[in-house]
């Protein structure tokens, strides 16, 4: 029973913070802006190496090193959607997605070009589990910060949702960009506050998931289907949605290994990553507005 | 003598490589330049068609599936028959929804059809690969054996682009580039919509597959990580929008254009020392940064081209219609 919660519940709800805070980016980019962003995963990737950057140069705790790298990568983001997204705001927005596919691999070479390709750790040494409750369950300190670090975010995702004026303004966009503009909400505005959040949030999951492994350039990549998957659970444009179905990919992926039947993992490890793809397509077949009743675009 | 000889054998893979790439981008043509579907999975069609091959012609081997020895015909028939089939029912449950969807999709399928590549070993023969896939026309002598299978390479070629120029002047191909137009007008006209596009997608895969079985046989070796998306996915991109969306000649162009400057930056990179030092600094792996930049640089391309030549070098012409040829007006995309 606890190596079922240890082993299997425990990361799932970790792998499932992460995926959580990457798919808000996803559902927010997709519902406002109405366009998959496939350059997510990558902007997520390169706003970990900055942050691995402020740990070398000023040794600071990841954590805190994330702080800086979330508002650096919020500043380039807003260059990017100048250079790469605005001139087809009022083409059809699939030329956005080929944009947005060309953008992934431009920042994935260029990382590989500054940095390197070799994985390199952001948080030096080997955590040991700690016991908590006698024993029963045990849990490693950096687990204890990525969920709560997400938790915390969360909780500011909320606020900025529904407490602001700007995030009111995200929502009604989200809802109806032609009534937006016509109540006088300046789109571009919002816009701009959403690549900040979709940024700041995106590289808030990469350091968290390289506290959790390590640093690599496949890492956006590897995180794409997931955050993805997790989005259209949720139903696109819903943040809430996001998070849910990424708690619930994360926890399928580490349950999916599970020896249910017998004392064979269910499903080969290797194939986890598949458990998002199916799921994502289950949801399109049966019903692709999401668990939340989000858009069908 | 020796001297031509090489050039000579380099321009002959320049256009085996190249005729593949084009075989690919016309795939792609029919798929987003006809109907207005966005493939991001092009690798992992690709890859099937290089897997199903190798395993139906080559001999049995202790390591993966095989030794069903079929001829080369009916097993790249079977390969293109495979794809069509991931194809349909892919197109099935996402044509019928915004294209973004197919795009996020099939860049899943890819994603997967490498896990499975990788990791059933008793088929696949999982990361080490397939080796010694036999090639066409590999038992005639030296020249003539490279020369006989780029022939073959580009005849294909030919056919399909003539196949492809009768489908765009045919009815079919006027109700795909309506249907890409304006969705709900070809709807109103009574198209069954999600047939053609389906249709679209599913003969376009089946193209990329016949790309991957030359592939595989021109290179006798294929494993999961030949098709990794960078080299192939975006590369067919970049050549069907550089050398012209919906046009089958601008689509050709743009895969033996885009291949030689490829294969040529490649020859350049190739040259760099391992070391250089730039205002003091010393930076190492030069080759390998070198060969990142080169797809940075590609995908620039790509984003130039999209915004300021967004009709590609040959642009898109209406089939004629009373004997006149109508060239579409400038436009940054399609399809609503």
């Amino acid at each position: 029973m606890w190596e079922f919660v240890n082993f299997y519940l425990i990361p799932g709800l970790v792998l499932g913070c992460i995926y959580a805070l990457g798919a808000l980016g996803i559902t927010l980019t997709f519902g406002i802006l109405r366009f998959a962003n496939f350059a997510h995963g990558e902007v997520m990737m390169l706003g970990t190496y900055l942050a691995l950057t402020m740990v070398w140069l000023f040794g600071l705790h990841p954590l805190l090193a994330a702080l800086p790298a979330m508002a650096l990568t919020a500043l380039l983001m807003l260059g990017l959607d100048r250079a790469f997204f605005r001139p087809f705001r009022s083409a059809p927005t699939i030329i956005s997605v080929i944009a947005s596919f060309g953008l992934m691999l431009m920042i994935r070479s260029a990382v590989q070009v500054i940095w390197g390709t070799q994985p390199r750790p952001i948080l030096p040494g080997v955590q040991r589990p700690q016991a908590w409750l006698d024993g029963a369950i045990l849990l490693a300190p950096k687990h204890v910060w990525i969920l709560l670090a997400t938790l915390a975010i969360m909780a500011a995702i909320h606020l900025l949702l529904t407490r602001t004026r700007i995030g009111k303004a995200m929502r009604a966009v989200a809802d109806s960009p032609e009534l937006a503009r016509l109540t006088g909400i300046p789109v571009e505005t919002v816009i701009r506050a959403t690549w900040v959040v979709a940024a700041a949030t995106a590289v808030a999951a990469g350091v968290m998931l390289a506290i959790d492994t390590q640093v690599e350039t496949m890492m956006g990549f590897k995180m794409l289907l997931p955050m993805f998957a997790a989005a259209i659970l949720g139903g696109i444009g819903r943040p809430f949605g996001a998070v849910a179905g990424g708690l619930v990919i994360g926890v399928a992926e580490e349950l999916s290994a599970y020896p249910w039947l017998g004392t064979a993992p269910l499903l080969n490890p290797a194939y986890k990553s598949g458990i998002a793809f199916a799921i994502m397509v289950a949801m399109l077949v049966w019903r692709p507005s999401g668990l939340f009743r989000g858009r069908v675009l | 003598m020796d001297q031509f000889y090489g050039y000579g054998i380099y321009a002959i893979s320049l256009l085996t490589v190249g005729g593949m790439y084009a075989i690919l981008t016309l795939g792609l043509n029919l798929q987003w330049g006809f109907a207005g579907l966005f493939n991001a999975g092009i690798a992992g069609f690709f890859a099937v068609g290089a897997y199903v091959t190798a395993i139906l012609t080559k001999p049995e081997a202790p390591e993966h599936l095989g030794g069903y020895g079929l001829p080369m015909a009916p097993a790249i028939a079977v390969a293109m028959l495979v794809a069509a089939a991931i194809a349909w029912a892919i197109g099935r449950i996402c044509i019928r929804l915004r294209s973004d969807y197919l795009a996020i999709a099939t860049i899943g399928i890819a994603e997967i059809l490498r896990l499975i590549l990788k990791n059933e070993t008793w088929a696949t023969n999982g990361p080490r690969g397939i080796s010694s896939i036999p090639r066409a026309f590999e038992y005639l002598p030296d020249p003539w054996d490279k020369l006989a299978f780029m022939a073959l390479v580009l005849v294909t070629v030919l056919v399909i682009y003539l196949a492809l120029e009768k489908a765009w002047r045919s009815p079919w191909g006027r109700v795909m580039t309506a249907i890409r137009d304006s969705e709900d007008a070809a709807r109103a006209a009574g198209k069954d919509v999600e047939s053609f596009r389906l249709q679209a997608f599913v003969l376009g895969s089946a193209l990329m597959a016949l790309g991957g079985a030359y592939y595989g046989q021109y290179t006798k070796y294929f494993g999961p990580d030949s098709s990794d998306p960078a080299s192939v996915t975006f590369l067919v991109w970049v050549m069907l929008i550089a050398g012209g969306s919906a046009n089958n000649r601008g689509a050709v162009l743009g895969a033996f254009l885009l291949w030689t400057i490829w294969s040529g930056t490649q020859i350049v990179t190739g040259w760099l020392p391992r070391e250089i030092s730039l205002f003091g600094v010393a930076i190492p792996d030069v080759p390998v940064r070198a060969a990142y930049l080169r797809i940075f640089l590609i995908g620039l391309v790509l984003q130039v081209v999209l915004q300021r030549y967004s009709k590609g070098i040959l642009p898109e012409t209406r089939p004629a219609v009373l004997g006149r040829r109508i060239t579409r007006g400038p436009e940054p995309g399609r399809q609503g």
